[in-house]
């Protein structure tokens, strides 16, 4: 049989583009010794070629992460200092170990995880990877393509950024995170949750406020920013106001909806034991509602980050991650305003899974929790 | 009818009235110290009455008073010609068709994304956390590099704001089709099995129309998301045109009534475009043979 017709896909891919890799040679004008340059190609053909030997799992994502991971490495390393020379073969290069990466990936994905731990690791991996490709695409481009740094920085320059200029992101975190989200977070969402309590004890209120606050959530709330500026003045306060007033529609509309959620039959059996209503609510309701209340503290732990950085926007003291990014922006300083978003990246997803860490724990009960 | 009277209306009304008045009450209290100030500098002295009255038509009020808003939303929205700067239709406009070409751009990608990730095992596996990790992402503090690179490689106007909307807009379509698509059960999958159906049979015929409620959910919260999108990829261009913009303008001269009537503006727009996309979704819906439930 035919052994091309043995080959998945990307493998076959990855054998034409180090074909036309070949043609295209050399890879860089100067700058790439022989000796790494055959490295390459003959990893690339490893990693092309693995798929036939049919080895274990296992062993065949070792080669194959080798194959994709050590061209792409030395290509990096020859292109740095050369940018903008690269021609068809780097390219061709590039694109034939991101094959094998995805390559890699296909077998992750396939794999039968023989216990539960491998089984998170892998959950873990092939996401992972991804992330990292996505990164290393984007350096191979731009500094293959020598785009200029000031358009689209490469993401090694945006890291080299952030290492260097730690105590400004410090202070901006400082300023706009622990100082303008946390305290508007803790408001909106403490007054959104008592004016849900409030709505459920009056059924009046409720009918009323529910209209209402779906239609809010659909309003640019946003658009606040400037009168709060306006109002509480340059320094964290007017942020925190922006915050409270994105984040109390979201809590008050969820809570009430949690408060729903617990079944007739277990109401009827508090009502059996004599319950009052706060009992009902404390011991019943409440963890019944849990999962709602939980969604949107996720939901406002974005709108938070959102509002806190889009306020500062409009006016701030000299601090604060708002603020940076549009200074850096006039000034053309773009990887600063990258290093900026990476930090505000990273700040939202601990926030989120930090939330979802504690829902875990406390919602241990329901079937989303104990199925997984 | 007596039932949505007594369980709807009535109490919706009496709290926004009750929101009208605290607003009177809030315009009055926040106004009171710069009117009384005002009154000493000038020596005037008048009576309790006159003094409310005063503290609601300053021409630059901390907090306007309903009516202020609600005059000056008028005048700029039915008494000025449409191509006039200052006119909220203009602005409303302008804002509309970024907010518009954005939320188009977000929901075809999102729909294409749903589609490889139900397909596709290695997208699904490495694609779908990073759809639910940049939900966590502050991707709107991007606006102003996005507008500002783009403007240097020489796109500008509509296309940049639009950007910024797609990206606001597609993750909540995309992540509603995933669920959408999926949703058909095992039963419906196995019958279309037994029918010996191809995979783009199934797509076709059980798995799209399945998901259309799903996508028309997820639309509206796209849309609405779509519009801040636009408001805050106003922002950083400079104030030109469009409801961000007025925003902006009015904070640097302190035109409070302008900038509440730019809220007010945007606020209707918002109401019209999820109206809108519901208003699709129903009669898509009935066109397709569903009954009301």
């Amino acid at each position: 049989m035919n052994p091309i017709a043995l080959l998945p896909w990307q493998s076959v891919a990855a054998l034409l583009a180090a074909i036309v890799a070949l043609a295209g040679l050399p890879i860089l004008p100067d700058g790439m010794a022989p000796a790494s340059t055959a490295l390459v190609f003959l990893l690339v053909l490893t990693g092309a070629l693995v798929p036939l030997l049919r080895l274990p799992t296992a062993t065949e994502s070792f080669v194959l992460f080798a194959a994709a991971h050590g061209p792409v490495y030395l290509l990096l390393s020859g292109i740095t200092g050369h940018e903008g020379q690269a021609g068809l073969a780097f390219f061709a290069l590039v694109a034939a170990s991101w094959l094998i990466a995805w390559r890699l990936v296909t077998v992750l994905s396939l794999a039968r995880p023989t216990s539960r731990p491998m089984g998170t690791l892998l959950r873990l991996v092939v996401p992972t990877l991804f992330g990292v490709w996505l990164l290393l695409l984007w350096e191979a481009i731009v500094r293959g393509a020598g785009i200029p740094f000031i358009l689209l920085p490469p993401p090694s320059l945006i890291g080299v950024r952030i290492a260097n200029s730690l105590p400004i992101l410090a202070a901006d975190v400082q300023q706009t995170i622990f100082k303008s989200v946390f305290a508007g977070y803790f408001m909106g969402c403490a007054a959104g949750f008592s004016v849900a309590i409030l709505a459920d004890r009056f059924v009046f209120l409720r009918r009323g406020l529910m209209p209402i606050g779906n239609m809010v959530s659909a309003l640019p709330i946003i658009g606040v920013a400037p009168i709060m500026v306006m109002w509480f003045g340059f320094d964290w306060p007017s942020k925190a106001a922006v915050v409270v007033i994105m984040t109390f529609f979201p809590m008050l509309v969820n809570t009430v909806a949690g408060l729903t959620a617990a079944g007739s039959m277990e109401r009827d059996l508090m009502r059996t034991y004599a319950a009052g209503y706060w009992q009902t609510l404390w011991k019943l309701r409440l963890p019944a509602a849990a999962p709602f209340i939980f969604n949107a503290l996720k939901i406002n732990s974005t709108l938070a980050l959102i509002g806190a950085i889009v306020a500062e926007f409009f006016g701030t003291p000299v601090v604060g991650m708002g603020f940076r990014i549009s200074t850096e922006v006039g000034r053309m300083n773009v990887d600063m305003v990258w290093a900026e978003i990476a930090v505000a990246a990273l700040a939202g997803s601990i926030f989120y899974g930090v939330l979802a860490l504690i829902e875990r724990a406390v919602t241990f009960w329901h079937p989303s929790v104990r199925g997984g | 009818m007596t039932d949505r009277l007594r369980d709807k209306i009535i109490p919706v009304t009496v709290i926004l009235a009750a929101i009208v008045v605290a607003w009177y009450v809030g315009s009055y209290a926040m106004n009171a110290p710069f009117q009384r100030d005002l009154d000493r500098r000038a020596g005037v002295t008048s009576t309790t009455w006159e003094f409310v009255v005063k503290t609601m038509s300053q021409p630059k009020p901390t907090l306007p008073a309903p009516h202020q808003v609600a005059v000056n939303f008028v005048e700029n929205t039915f008494f000025r010609k449409v191509t006039s700067n200052r006119s909220l239709v203009y602005h409303a406009a302008v804002t509309l068709s970024s907010t518009v070409l954005g939320f188009a751009f977000g929901t075809v990608l999102g729909i294409l994304i749903a589609v490889g990730i139900v397909h596709v095992v290695t997208l699904d596996r490495s694609l779908m956390p990073w759809i639910i990790t940049s939900q966590t992402i502050p991707i709107l503090a991007l606006a102003p590099m996005i507008i500002v690179v783009l403007a240097a490689v020489g796109i500008t106007g509509l296309i940049p704001k639009a950007l910024i909307s797609t990206y606001l807009s597609f993750f909540p379509v995309a992540v509603g089709m995933v669920k959408g698509l999926r949703s058909p059960e095992i039963m419906h999958l196995d019958l279309m099995h037994t029918y010996n159906a191809s995979a783009g049979q199934v797509f076709w015929k059980l798995r799209v129309p399945a998901s259309v409620p799903f996508l028309f959910a997820s639309m509206k919260v796209a849309v609405a998301a779509s519009l801040v999108g636009a408001i805050v990829g106003e922002l950083p261009t400079g104030a030109v045109a469009g409801i961000g913009s007025k925003l902006l303008s009015g904070s640097y001269y302190s035109q409070t009534i302008d900038m509440f009537a730019a809220l007010v503006a945007g606020s209707i727009v918002a109401i019209l475009l999820v109206s809108l996309v519901g208003l699709a979704g129903r009669i898509t819906e009935r066109v397709m043979g569903a009954r009301p439930a």
